[in-house]
């Protein structure tokens, strides 16, 4: 029974495993097929029937943007990152402890700003977009990202602090801090795990947008990777499929590995949400 | 505790207020003004006769373009894909997330390495994720139709024949399945973190006592596990529904609505008009059709927290 049970484990877990990774597995062995493999529908798709080769990448690194788009993916992120947290740490700070009543009740309020999604906005933002002349750059992106990011992370940190014992900051009160001086000294060291959970998802979510970085931005040269592989790789009804798999792998892989590292600190960003409220 | 608690408010008094108000401002103003605004602007759009070339709101039409987009063929289509494929995506998801998560509140060897395995697709931004699924279920080279051929299910003489090939993202049903799978494949792993969130946070004697007691693991699972979940669940459907109702990324990359308006979503839909087409006002007024169903649905489920919250 025990045996069983143990078999019934691993397989589940296997085949759970196999569902996730094997359209990615069919990108990593995509990246480095010949031309004459790949597009033989007598060829067994799962081996290299001709030697691998490196070409595919070698061209998505010299002959196309794709540097630039990693670059500009990567720095729009981190100023992305930094606008969040400067603005929803002080704003969940503030909702948890220093409004009142209606404050800590909150969090579902701005959840239900979460749940505007940007389909819904792009066509207005579009515009105010274009009549602040950021239309075409970068600073549309900056600009716009926090939408998503900041009412997610504030919610997150809300949770956070509000599991958060408050005996700790009453103290320094006591010993003549001011409750900013406690705010800085105190209460955002202790909530570093919910910090890191925020910068992964604020990350996240500026990385994988996809329709404000078509829709605002249509110069090659400033488009993030989410926008600019599909238009660039994709030229009418020529597909670089290795280069396209491998563009995708390059992101996909590294980044897996930081997420699945974080796991456990993921799920405790949200253990103290809705369903905590219900504990305390 | 309680006398500390009283000098600290005496003491800060008014300046507490205060501070939380300014500390509240930045995100409150940044969210008025790109939320909001937008908000109200989209309102304004789709009751005036914006255009690309022409972006002015001064000229208003009333509800003219609401009637307009409610008597094209695609409309019924779009709003009946969508809900379609938010609900089926919901149910599938939550059903695996709850599976899953069953497996990973276990301790075991190299979970670690696991945990990035399944974690993966949702590290990979929404278009990457479209554009593997794009060559994963390609109409000639598709290594599943690959497959099915050597299982003798597809091809010449099988169930599924005569074709080689099945064509996924070229037919109505098989389109939408495909759309419902990607989505399904790439909020698995958010789903399965909320979802265990809640699962971690059950006591542990519960399940024990449940062991001692005799309690199979179905027993266990449908009578203790799902019921103590459900605030979570909630949540879990939450993310789930907003984020597949409102996104147009994996339409838009891989059926990109067809065949005809066969498998047109809300969103995709709405760029196109409004976008690609230069109209903003009648794009606006399809976007602006989501919201009462995403309303309805989030105030639905504040309703089922807060029942199971006071039970």
């Amino acid at each position: 029974m025990r045996l069983l049970r143990r078999i019934g484990f691993w397989l589940a877990l296997g085949l759970f495993a196999i569902f996730s990774i094997f359209p990615a597995a069919w990108m990593v062995i995509t990246s480095f097929k010949q031309d004459q493999d790949l597009y033989n529908v007598a060829n067994n798709p799962f081996k290299y029937n001709l030697a691998p080769t490196l070409h595919n990448i070698s061209f998505l690194f010299t002959g196309t943007h794709y540097p630039i788009f990693l670059w500009n993916s990567f720095y729009i992120g981190v100023i992305v990152v930094i606008i969040t947290l400067l603005l929803s740490l002080p704003a969940a700070y503030s909702l948890s402890r220093l409004v009142g009543r209606w404050g800590e009740r909150s969090g579902m309020a701005i959840f239900l700003v979460y749940l505007i999604p940007p389909t819904l906005l792009f066509i207005p933002l579009y515009q105010i977009v274009t009549f602040l002349k950021t239309a075409n750059t970068d600073w549309s992106l900056v600009l716009v990202y926090p939408t998503i990011t900041v009412p997610f992370c504030t919610w997150l940190l809300l949770g956070f602090f509000k599991s958060m014992p408050r005996e700790l900051e009453e103290a320094a009160l006591i010993d003549g801090c001011s409750r900013w001086q406690t705010f800085l000294r105190v209460a955002l060291p202790l909530s570093l795990p919910g910090i890191a959970t925020c910068v992964v998802f604020a990350f996240a979510l500026s990385l994988s947008d996809y329709i404000y970085a078509a829709v605002f931005v249509s110069s090659t040269a400033s488009r993030t990777v989410s926008a600019g592989v599909p238009t660039e790789l994709i030229r009418g009804d020529i597909y670089y499929w290795q280069s396209l798999m491998a563009a995708a792998a390059i992101v996909a892989i590294p980044l897996a590995v930081a997420y699945g590292l974080l796991f456990d600190r993921l799920v405790k960003g949200f253990q103290n949400e809705p369903a905590g409220e219900k504990a305390g | 505790m309680a006398r500390t608690e009283a000098a600290v408010r005496v003491g800060i008094g008014d300046r507490e207020g205060l501070l939380g108000t300014l500390m509240l401002a930045p995100a409150l103003v940044y969210i008025a003004a790109l939320v909001g605004l937008p908000f109200c602007l989209a309102i304004a759009l789709s009751l005036s006769s914006a255009t690309i070339g022409n972006p002015g709101i001064h000229h208003f039409v009333g509800l003219a373009n609401f009637a307009s987009v409610l008597h094209e063929s695609a409309f019924p289509l779009a709003l009946r894909n969508s809900v379609i494929v938010t609900a089926a995506t919901l149910i599938v998801t939550l059903v695996l997330a709850t599976a899953e998560s069953e497996l990973l509140a276990r301790d075991f060897r190299g979970k670690w390495f696991w945990q990035i395995l399944i974690i993966l697709p949702w590290a990979m931004p929404v278009s990457l994720a479209a554009v593997n699924w794009l060559w994963l279920l390609d109409s000639e080279f598709s290594p599943i139709d690959w497959i099915l051929r050597q299982i003798h299910l597809l091809g010449p003489g099988t169930i599924w024949g005569p074709a080689n090939h099945l064509y996924y993202y070229g037919r109505e049903w098989l389109g939408l399945g495909s759309i419902v799978a990607i989505n399904v494949w790439r909020l698995l792993p958010l789903a399965t973190i909320i979802v265990l969130a809640g699962r971690t946070s059950i006591p542990r004697d519960i399940f024990e006592q449940a062991e001692v007691d005799g309690a199979g693991f179905f027993r266990v699972l449908f009578r203790i596990t799902v019921p103590a979940l459900l605030p979570i669940l909630v949540v879990a459907a939450m993310f789930t529904a907003l984020l597949v109702f409102g996104d147009m990324t994996v339409v838009a990359i891989t059926t990109r609505g067809g065949p005809g308006y066969a498998t047109q979503l809300l969103p995709y839909w709405a760029y196109l008009k409004g976008i690609e087409g230069g109209a903003l006002s009648e794009g606006a007024a399809i976007a602006l059709f989501m919201f009462p169903i995403l309303l309805a649905v989030a105030l639905l489920a504040l309703r089922m927290v807060y029942r199971a919250e006071s039970r």
